[in-house]
């Protein structure tokens, strides 16, 4: 039963923000935006990897982390991202009406809807994630994601809250 | 052999706590009998002089209970830490940062313009507010720090056990004070309540349909709660999925729905983000292949303050902490 102190003992590690996901502005230089992008395993991932096949050019701003549906993206992940240091979070499933699971990016769509809104009101910035859908065939549509996302970030600067002790 | 002795202490908190442990009724007889009680600041006449002549580690068990806001609430639970071989946590506010945790939806700055200034009930044309030091007659006062941020026990000093609720009910208390006297305590750390969610021991639970889906939110105050039925089913805002059990249903069986004072359970780091999670899954259910962007969002547009509701008592205990201020 000692997993509570477990959790904030992990939570320790967490709050600290990991120098893999910094941007490089904190080194001096441009700001090169760091994006967390949650895709789906079945449509926005395999999208993904066509753009990369197609060679389409994009910002390599993006680390990206393949979940089984985009409805896995527990809102806690979003601010665990955001903790860890990166400006962006973006989250990428099925088209809706194609999901592998049937139903599992309307779950995605209203959960996204509803944590903007409490990211929103404990003062983190909305423009700063993004739910996207990108279908498998779509590659261009997911470079060109990454792309205006990329450039939306870089408008808003490096993401304050990792610079702040208690975020 | 000398009885162990036991210290309670308040901080932020609303008196309540102290409450539960009158609550225990005759049972309290039994503990006064079991231990003596070192300082207990609401009933017994002791002070902070006492506690400091005291050896380190004097005190068996010190309950704490309230969050920690100012300079001296922080002082005296580190001095009561050192004190103690044992702290427990008692109830929401030392737990998981409970009502005086909303506060961090605000900084110092912003609450004492609202409460020494904005409140309709207030006229402070000068705009004094209180100061750390304030020169009277040659002599300096001084006042303890109020702090921007409202802490959980836990972010303050090693906690060795909680003990949750709003406030405690007497059976977790009477279970936790056995517990401790006959050294039969589970490890360090634990929530010393059930480890259920509130839905899992609900009594209203049989009433819960096989797939919930809300499509109007209602606020407790806009119905009347059929008292029979799971709030959820009706519409309204319930913080059981997400709410540890052991309460005793108070809520519930009053015809409220819950409001998450025990906070998660184990393992669950954050309460609010996971109830997100919980009220998004059963938003709107029906049709969903039919709705638009602008439906989900006037869905969701319904809850009025989402994150003070779902982070009701648990905004200090939370990822976040507190609300950025721009």
């Amino acid at each position: 039963m000692a997993d509570d102190g477990a959790a904030r003992q992990l939570d320790k590690e967490i709050l600290s923000p990991k120098p893999g996901i910094q941007s490089p502005a904190e080194g001096g230089g441009d700001f090169q935006p760091r994006i967390v992008g949650f895709l789906c395993n079945w449509c926005s991932y395999a999208g993904a990897d066509l753009a990369g096949v197609t060679r389409l050019k994009m910002p390599p701003s993006m680390v990206a982390i393949r979940v089984m549906c985009s409805s896995r993206v527990d809102p806690l992940f979003v601010l665990k991202a955001f903790l860890a240091g990166a400006d962006g979070v973006l989250v990428a499933g099925c088209h809706p009406g194609d999901c592998h699971y049937q139903t599992g990016n309307y779950y995605t769509r209203r959960r996204f809807a509803l944590t903007l809104k409490v990211l929103e009101e404990l003062g983190l910035e909305a423009n700063r994630v993004r739910l996207s859908w990108v279908s498998a065939s779509e590659g261009g549509r997911f470079a060109e994601v990454v792309t205006e996302f990329t450039e939306t970030i870089r408008k808003a600067g490096p993401n304050p809250a990792k610079t702040e002790v208690f975020l | 052999m000398a009885k162990p002795k036991v210290a309670f202490y308040w901080c932020a908190s609303c008196g309540g706590c102290e409450e539960a442990v009158v609550d225990l009724a005759e049972d309290l007889l039994k503990v006064v009998d079991a231990v003596d009680i070192v300082l207990w600041p609401v009933a017994l006449d002791f002070k902070r002089k006492d506690v400091e002549a005291m050896k380190d580690g004097a005190i068996a068990v010190s309950f704490i209970n309230g969050a920690v806001r100012t300079e001296e609430q922080e002082e005296m639970v580190k001095l009561l830490r050192k004190k103690s071989g044992l702290v427990v946590a008692f109830g929401s506010c030392a737990h998981i940062g409970g009502i005086p945790g909303l506060a961090n939806f605000w900084d110092r700055e912003t609450i004492f313009e609202r409460v020494y200034k904005d409140v309709p009930s207030v006229r402070n044309p000068e705009g004094i507010y209180p100061q750390q030091k304030t020169k009277v007659d040659g002599v300096e006062l001084t006042l303890p720090e109020f702090y921007d941020t409202v802490y959980t026990l836990d972010q303050v000093i090693n906690v060795d056990y909680y003990l949750p609720g709003c406030a405690p009910p007497p059976d977790l208390i009477m279970n936790a004070v056995t517990a401790i006297l006959e050294g039969k305590l589970p490890d360090k750390g634990s929530v010393l309540a059930p480890d259920k969610s509130l839905c899992d021991t609900c009594p209203r639970k049989d009433s819960k349909p096989e797939k919930l889906s809300i499509k109007a939110i209602r606020r407790p105050h806009e119905v009347i709660a059929d008292p029979e039925k799971c709030f959820l089913e009706e519409g309204i805002i319930c913080l059981g999925p997400a709410t540890r059990s052991g309460c005793g249903e108070r809520c519930i069986n009053a015809n409220m729905p819950c409001r998450g004072c025990f906070g998660p359970t184990k393992g669950v780091r954050d309460q609010g983000a996971k109830m997100v999670s919980a009220i998004a899954s059963i938003l709107g259910v029906e049709d969903e292949d039919k709705v638009t962007e602008e439906e989900v969002e006037s869905l969701v547009k319904q809850i009025d303050d989402p994150a003070g509701l779902f982070y009701m008592y648990s905004l200090p205990a939370s990822m976040l902490r507190r609300k950025r201020m721009g």
